[in-house]
């Protein structure tokens, strides 16, 4: 509008607004003091207790840590490939179990059945046992055409276990879209294939977001449970550098090498889907 | 006497969208006041500020003569006197009809279990839906779910209701039910501002219409004055315009 060029707020405007900047003064000073508070109890209970010096030495070696860094950080980027590799396979088979599912075509059933004991069985079975089982009873076979390679057959072993969990979560999130969504599609034309590509997909997915992202982040952490195959992951390189030193600095700097990746990563995608969130939706204050 | 609300000079924008200008208006005691307009005029806009759903950007929001718009007020607290019904309905769809009703009675103002399910039953039945009480929203007609809407919001006795259009997702049968709710409460004396664009109900039920455009009240008065004889011109322009509709 063209006319409000000549408006200037009003006193009682002006004194709302003071009012405003002074509550959220006062709630920053609020945050302020509890957070000081809060902190600082923890630091002093941490640095006062009789073992600190101890747990300094042997936790925080700055020195050893820079040594060490190399090492775990080469064992890292294993973690970083196979959790790349890993969830775009994870990906392709949750999605297409979640799907299957879901749909309701009769010729599907059998497929269904099997999908739906899938899900059940290796969401029950704990992943160590799953990593063994692959990494050690594969090979056991002695076949030809399949690979011995501990790193893929672990990767394998993921893979599987976390596809049972991702597409219950990719199913959860399509079952949650209201039917008058399907109906709508459905009315327009569009097959049963469609309704789900174009409108339900689009929608589960958006809302299964941060579980997922959840997903990602144990991935990245649990593909470090293949060393147990005897590949070398961060986890592990940090343990053959502490136990040949007995200072366990190295699992510090393998903790803070996680922490540098998962933080910016989750805290980005958040703030990504937070924004797309709030161009769809008209809502106000509340 | 004084009014229930009194709005002064309020002016909410969007970005660099007036959506709201200098309106001001003053609804008393027992009365309905109408609010019409062409959609984008403001009329849902000045609804939910009055609600504190929106921050305003200048004027003053008054519920019996307390600024309801002050910044150090608790917004939970006058929400507690006011009803709202959305275009939308927005029932809670995993609530029964009658837990939707109750659960304002029993979790803000602290009323006990067995006296909010009596004050749902008594609402449900004055209205002919008792036998949805324990059925889900969803399996409700739109009336039925709008009646409902209205009923949720009556179930703490609000100080005054706002209305949003409520028959406008609603076929004109389901249009009639939903408008008789509205009807009654006028004649037990509830306060209330309604938007709408029924203007043959406006006519019956309003003490005051409001011709909203550009988010200013281009002429106010009686439902006679400003729907059956308008004098300023833009209010002829959209009444005619609304007549060429069929909708008068």
């Amino acid at each position: 509008m063209a006319f409000n060029n000549s408006w200037s707020p009003s006193s009682r405007e002006l004194e709302r607004r003071a009012t405003r900047s002074r509550i959220s003064k006062r709630q920053f000073l609020i945050a302020a003091i509890s957070s000081i508070i809060v902190i600082g109890t923890l630091l002093s209970v941490t640095i006062t207790s009789p073992g600190w010096e101890v747990v300094k030495k042997t936790f925080f070696d700055v020195d050893y840590g820079k040594e060490v860094l190399p090492t775990v950080i080469k064992g890292l980027w294993l973690n970083l490939k196979l959790t790349v590799i890993g969830s775009i396979c994870i990906g392709i088979i949750a999605l297409s179990l979640a799907i299957l599912r879901t749909t309701k075509s009769a010729a599907l059933t059998p497929f269904r059945f099997l999908a739906a004991a899938y899900t059940d069985i290796f969401r029950g079975v704990p992943l160590l046992l799953v990593i063994l089982l692959v990494g050690f009873g594969v090979p056991a076979l002695q076949l030809r055409a399949i690979t011995s390679n501990v790193t893929i057959l672990g990767s394998v072993a993921v893979i599987l276990t976390y596809s049972a969990y991702v597409s219950e979560v990719i199913r959860s999130g399509i079952l949650s879209i209201h039917p008058s969504q399907k109906a709508a599609a459905r009315s327009l034309g569009l097959s049963s294939a469609q309704t789900m590509r174009y409108v339900v997909l689009p929608q589960a997915l958006r809302r299964v977001i941060p579980p997922l992202l959840n997903d990602f982040v144990s991935l990245l952490k649990d593909t470090g449970l293949v060393s147990i195959l005897g590949v070398i992951d961060a986890i592990r390189a940090a343990q053959i550098n502490s136990s040949r030193t007995f200072n366990y600095t190295p699992y510090v700097v393998a903790a803070i090498l996680f922490l540098l990746i998962t933080i910016p990563l989750t805290r980005y995608t958040d703030k990504a889907i937070r924004g797309s969130y709030s161009r769809q939706s008209a809502e106000g204050t509340i | 006497m004084q009014p229930v609300l009194e709005i002064k000079n309020l002016r909410k924008s969007f970005g660099a969208e007036l959506v709201i200008d200098d309106l001001s208006l003053a609804v008393p005691v027992h009365t309905a006041t109408v609010l019409i307009g062409a959609s984008g005029s403001g009329k849902s806009t000045l609804l939910r500020c009055i609600n504190l759903l929106e921050t305003i950007d200048d004027g003053a929001i008054l519920l019996d003569g307390v600024e309801i718009s002050d910044p150090e007020i608790d917004p939970d607290e006058v929400r507690r006197k006011l009803g709202m019904v959305f275009q939308s309905f927005n029932l809670f769809p995993h609530m029964t009809v009658r837990d939707n009703i109750a659960l304002s009675p029993i979790k803000v103002h602290q009323k006990s279990k067995e006296e909010s399910f009596e004050i749902s039953n008594q609402l449900l039945k004055r209205f002919d839906l008792l036998d949805k009480a324990e059925q889900y929203p969803d399996r409700l007609s739109g009336g039925q779910q709008q009646r409902v809407a209205i009923i949720r919001s009556l179930a703490v006795n609000p100080r005054l209701l706002l209305l949003d259009e409520v028959t406008s997702a609603l076929d004109p049968v389901l249009v009639n039910e939903v408008l008789s709710i509205v009807r009654d409460l006028k004649s037990d004396g509830m306060t209330m501002v309604l938007a709408t664009h029924e203007m043959g109900f406006a006519t019956q039920v309003a003490d005051q219409v409001c011709y909203l455009e550009s988010g200013t009240i281009i002429e106010r008065g009686t439902p006679n004055e400003v729907i059956g004889n308008p004098s300023n011109p833009k209010t002829k322009d959209f009444i005619k315009r609304v007549h060429q509709a069929g909708r008068l």
